[in-house]
């Protein structure tokens, strides 16, 4: 206390002159005409952007993740399953894109409730926004995180070998229905987040329903070997419905059933839990 | 317009499960200057912030601020206030400038006026070198000013400021204590709350007194002041068996009983205001008792509390 007193007269001057410009800054502080719903979601989607540039770190998930579980599922299972590694990619690649795209998504209900436990929550829902763009935006963030996991899944695979017969455009058509999928699928998650108390206790909860429904699955191997009475639980699983999609599609050969399927299931999830991720962000 | 309330609250409960953190709370702040919301933890004080920020919703009680409803116009409040909550609200994961670029584009500046404003209260603030570090990187009283910054990105009518200097050094609160005047100065209405009463009184020209969850008191400082004296002179004699005799000079010139304390040289008495303080101790030093120190203590919460409540102030944990 006492050392810091003989410098404290001078730190302090300088402060003061900066209060007049303080005054000046509240002075120049006009309201402009509110933003677009649509400009705000971005403004959210911009953060979630630029955190992924400061802490690159949790990109993790996004490129790690995808790689280990193409090369270990293509070689453990491959040439059991398949008689040869790149006969079982063909199979297994859309798949494995589907499972780790679905995976991802877990993070979005675990930032978000990261993200009220610090208290920046208190600063977005005390301005006057759309509250919901706040969700919007983050949804958009993490459409790039799974874009890139997408990416790097697909190159991977075709570095492999893998050789889809629809081509470029068919990889793309596969990809953007995957990933209409997981951005509805997600407001799962965000109602989740909002609920959980903690991230560990949500963590916990979203393994407990994204294991068994992406492993229970034709992912891995066809549902025909499988016990009889497993079968109709695998084929009706969600997930299965969506990779037997993404493979027709990459194929050169869209499923209508299952296409249709996945839009009509996507169009549910995101009338259904946005409305009541809205709800419980109000009731908060 | 300047004629309605700042924030105006009739009977408002908040409970969490069985614990009444509001209990019939009535507010009326007047719009313009600094208006204090006192109480040890506990009290209720961040439950009545989040309640008229929106960011909770009341039990039962009316709250309008600005005019307007919390619970049924949030919108039309959030649009006239802003909060500076007791925990930091920046986003660690950010720079300066970019926390400030991104509350800037919501409200629906430009791309380079948003850029523009946040260059303006970096430097305002003291930030402008710090603008492209990282916030989690931040001083505790860097992070504080980088908070108030966000809340006044655009200039509200009405500023919250939860416990704005709790963990503080000694000289950020004073940098804080000029904002809140500058905010003040340039027609902003501040209301701030505080378990300390000396940054009450240094700041507000009101004060609301709150022990669990309702209002106790209400006043200037100077009323508030009143009812518990300026505090306590302590003075500490030379030699012991002078104390006697100072003993008697205090009880004369301030007539209060003194406190004889358990350190043989020294003597404690209450005080009704610094002036008549000063006179006792002059009084000493003119009768030849030399004195080795004295010191005028500010009334503490806790005698405040003493005083309008008899019973001391409870710090129990805050319900939210």
């Amino acid at each position: 206390m006492t050392t810091a007193t003989p410098t404290r007269p001078r730190e302090r001057d300088a402060f003061e002159s900066d209060i007049d410009r303080v005054r000046a800054a509240l002075g120049a502080g006009t309201r402009p005409s509110r933003p677009s719903v649509i400009s705000q979601s971005f403004t959210f989607g911009w953060r979630a952007l630029l955190k992924i540039k400061h802490v690159p770190e949790q990109l993790g998930d996004v490129t790690m993740f995808p790689i280990m579980f193409v090369l270990m599922f293509t070689y453990l299972f491959g040439g059991a399953l398949a008689g040869s590694v790149t006969e079982y990619l063909q199979f297994l690649l859309p798949g494995i894109l589907v499972q780790t795209v679905v995976m991802i998504t877990m993070y979005t209900g675990h930032t978000l409730n990261k993200e009220i436990q610090r208290g920046t929550f208190d600063r977005t829902r005390t301005l006057p926004i759309w509250q919901p763009t706040v969700f919007i935006g983050a949804l958009l963030g993490d459409a790039a995180r799974y874009t890139m996991a997408s990416t790097v899944i697909l190159t991977l695979g075709l570095i492999l070998g893998f050789r889809p017969d629809g081509g470029l455009p068919g990889m793309v058509l596969g990809t953007l229905l995957l990933l209409v999928f997981c951005f509805c699928f997600s407001w799962i998650w965000t109602a989740l987040g909002l609920i959980m108390r903690s991230p560990e206790a949500l963590m916990g909860a979203s393994m407990m329903i994204i294991f068994p429904v992406t492993f229970v699955s034709n992912i891995f191997v066809d549902p025909s070997t499988m016990p009889g009475w497993l079968q109709p639980i695998v084929e009706w699983n969600p997930v299965s419905l969506l990779a037997t999609a993404v493979r027709g599609i990459m194929a050169g050969d869209a499923p209508m059933f299952e296409v249709m399927w996945v839009l009509a299931a996507s169009v549910v999830l995101i009338s259904v839990f946005a409305p009541v991720t809205s709800y419980i962000y109000r009731r908060k | 317009m300047a004629s309605e309330l700042a924030v105006e609250a009739t009977g408002v409960v908040k409970h969490f499960g069985d614990t009444k953190a509001i209990d019939g709370l009535d507010l009326a702040v007047a719009q313009g200057g600094v208006y204090g919301v006192l109480g040890p933890n506990g009290a209720g004080k961040t439950t009545a912030i989040r309640i008229l920020t929106t960011l909770l919703r009341p039990d039962a009680g009316v709250a309008r601020v600005l005019g307007h409803d919390v619970t049924k116009e949030p919108d039309a409040v959030r649009s006239r206030m802003s909060l500076t909550g007791q925990f930091s609200s920046v986003d660690d994961d950010l720079t300066g400038i970019e926390n400030l670029v991104f509350l800037g584009r919501l409200f629906g500046y430009s791309n380079r006026d948003a850029k523009a404003r946040a260059l303006q209260l970096l430097d305002a603030f003291g930030l402008a070198e710090a603008g492209a570090k990282l916030v989690k990187h931040y001083s505790g009283g860097m992070r504080r000013r980088l908070d108030i910054a966000s809340s006044i990105v655009v200039t509200p009518d009405l500023i919250f400021l939860d416990e704005p200097t709790t963990g503080l050094d000694p000289r950020s609160r004073n940098q804080v204590w000029d904002v809140v005047r500058a905010l003040v100065a340039e027609g902003t209405t501040v209301i701030l709350t505080t378990q300390y009463l000396e940054e009450a009184d240094q700041l507000a020209g009101r004060i609301a007194v709150i022990d669990r969850g309702k209002v106790i008191a209400e006043g200037t400082p100077n009323d508030l002041k009143a009812s518990v004296g300026s505090g306590a002179l302590r003075v500490r004699v030379e030699q012991e068996d002078r104390r006697e005799a100072a003993q008697a000079t205090l009880e004369r010139v301030l007539g209060e009983p003194v406190i004889v304390d358990a350190d043989p040289a020294s003597l404690s008495v209450r005080v009704a205001d610094a002036d008549r303080a000063a006179l006792a101790v002059a009084e000493l030093t003119r009768e030849g008792i030399p004195i080795v120190n004295f010191s005028l203590a500010q009334p503490s919460l806790d005698e405040v509390f003493l005083a309008l409540t008899g019973r001391p102030a409870e710090t129990t944990e805050d319900a939210a």
